[in-house]
């Protein structure tokens, strides 16, 4: 079955290299008029699903397209470049980094051959930097064959805090907006005007567990930001794009971070452990999200050491 | 002693480069480490009648992982732990503190947050008072997915750089009491490379933890750059009366800290 399964990955690799071929694989689905995404697999990343695990995509305008998180391989770039070359012929103008995790930044070098300006927060640079080594030999023997080709590159264009900047694709206005510390310390969204979309990168996940690699505190003020928003549509980082199950979504993972604060803050105040934390808090989570088992107590020990500085 | 232990390890660091930075460690480390550390010093292995080391399976944060120490003898006068040593044989700095203890502490247990970004044994080794050394050690699994040994938010560990906090139950005299000091630090382990000047970032980190009863040494620890962010020292002590526990810091760039508690 796997053998199978690497064939067609495989196969598809080569079409989507060599000629215009689609990779039947690789599914686009259409958010609204002119926004497309890839759905990632709710699956730690690995060589059988080339790390095309998190929500990547694009939005064609009438000048250009924009491409918001490039995949988790440059496997995945090509797939998704191939993917926009069949929907359009217009040239790729930017891409967007929605935050430094290797399933929304490796696909990155699959652009390269368009000359775009890529583009970030402002710290995502540092962000990059201090993760690259890890990044670099985790993701190699994680990915196998499919990191060949992956490179880091840095954003030509970042975006400041209360600085929200607006790219313009040709008759269609993306903003693009710098969050201070939640999902991660450099979390950037991007906002289509014409269809009232948010394409939150991480700061929501749908279906698998969140993870916290920032601030727990900073992202439940975030959520609690975000429930006000009027939208149309949104693309979460992990999960289905939707006009109507958002709100619900996000009200979940506010509940999670809120729940296991409350219970770490009471474990804290009475000198309890990490080890105490990670076993006794949010356990009636644990059949809400997919992956539970293997992100919830980093979620609790991540959360820990800054809850004890409050 | 940290220091001559580091500047060995960095000499010989050459040598074992290529299956120190594998992200899943064929060849073991452990046999170079010893003579690089201990010499042709005897460890006595599986020392599960003098220590337990408790670690989780796996490390969930590779940011942050807790490693824990217990002793099952008491320590007297006569024969005590007067050093723990923790190796992390797959670290890039393998030899990560050294905890100098009193004979006054009774049982130990003490217990630290270390980063551990890959497959590897986590070691204690009990240095006795008689020069016998004795080890018992844990497997940590890596974490994988997107936790990296990297701080979460640099600007704000450097906040609040030097912030100290003494935790502890409400102590009685003559009662063991769990205490923890605290250093918000960023301890940064100098392998972070800044892609726009090309160069790694200095590492700044904190070299020593001090821990003081009454003016009398309870715990120092040597540390390294194995140790997480904001580093954390919990210990067991028991107060025989009234007085402060003080807590002295000293960093890679001799900056000091201190903070004090009255129990």
């Amino acid at each position: 079955m796997n053998k199978l399964f690497l064939s067609i990955v495989g196969l598809c690799s080569l079409l989507a290299l060599s000629s215009s071929y689609a990779c039947n694989d690789y599914s686009i689905k259409e958010v609204t008029s002119g926004i497309y995404y890839h759905q990632g697999i709710h699956e730690d990343a690995n060589e059988d699903n080339y790390g095309a695990i998190a929500n990547v995509g694009f939005i064609i305008g009438e000048r250009c397209v924009a491409v918001i998180d490039s995949g988790g391989s440059y496997l995945e770039g090509t797939y998704l470049r191939q993917a926009i070359k069949n929907k359009t012929d217009l040239p790729v103008c930017y891409v967007i980094n929605t935050h430094t995790h290797p399933d929304h930044i490796f696909g990155n070098a699959a652009f390269k051959g368009d000359s775009p300006t890529f583009i970030g927060h402002e710290k995502l640079p540092a962000a990059i930097s201090s993760r690259e080594a890890f990044f670099a030999k985790t993701f190699k023997e994680v990915l196998g064959k499919a990191y060949r080709g992956t490179e880091f590159i840095l954003p030509s264009k970042t975006v400041s805090l209360n600085q929200p900047i607006t790219l313009d694709l040709g008759n269609r206005k993306l903003t693009l907006t710098a969050y201070s510390t939640s999902h991660t310390d450099h979390d950037l969204t991007v906002f289509d005007q014409q269809t009232k979309t948010l394409w939150t990168g991480d700061l929501l996940f749908m279906g698998r567990i969140p993870v916290m690699d920032g601030s727990i505190n900073g992202w439940i003020k975030t959520m609690a930001d975000m429930q006000k928003m009027e939208l149309n549509f949104l693309v979460p980082g992990h999960g289905e794009a939707s006009s109507d199950k958002w709100q619900q979504g996000l009200a979940k993972q506010l509940h999670y971070f809120t729940l296991i604060r409350d219970e770490i803050r009471v474990i804290i105040e009475d000198l309890g452990t990490i080890d105490q934390a990670s076993k006794q808090v949010g356990i009636p989570e644990q059949n809400s999200w997919e992956l539970f088992d293997r992100y919830h107590r980093r979620n609790v020990t991540a959360s820990f050491v800054q809850l004890e500085w409050e | 002693m940290f220091n001559r232990i580091l500047a060995l390890f960095i000499v010989s660091l050459t040598f074992f480069s290529t299956s120190t930075y594998a992200a899943t460690p064929t060849e073991p480390l452990w046999p170079t480490l010893k003579i690089a550390y201990f010499g042709d010093k005897e460890i006595r292995e599986g020392a599960n009648d003098l220590l337990v080391i408790e670690a989780p399976k796996r490390a969930e944060d590779a940011a942050i992982v807790p490693i824990s120490v217990k002793s099952l003898v008491a320590q007297t006068a006569d024969k005590y732990i007067k050093n723990i040593h923790i190796v992390v044989d797959n670290n890039p700095e393998p030899y990560s503190a050294n905890f100098h203890l009193s004979p006054e502490l009774g049982l130990i247990d003490i217990s630290t947050r270390m980063r551990v970004d890959q497959y590897t044994f986590v070691r204690a080794i009990a240095e006795m008072n008689d020069g016998s050394l004795h080890m018992v050690s844990r497997f940590v699994k890596a974490s994988g997915g997107c936790s990296a040994p990297a701080g979460k938010d640099a600007a704000a560990a450097l906040a609040r750089l030097g912030k100290m906090q003494i935790r502890m139950r409400k102590p009685t005299v003559g009662k063991p009491v769990q205490a923890q000091v605290i250093v918000s630090h960023p301890n940064y382990n100098g392998l972070q490379f800044d892609q726009k000047s090309r160069l790694y970032i200095d590492a700044h980190y904190v070299k020593n933890i001090e821990i003081n009863y009454n003016d009398k040494p309870l715990i120092s620890v040597d540390t390294g750059i194995s140790v997480s962010e904001d580093p954390s020292i919990r210990f067991t002590f028991t107060p025989s009366e009234a007085g402060s526990i003080t807590a002295n810091v000293t960093d890679s760039e001799g900056q000091k800290f201190t903070h004090s508690k009255n129990i």
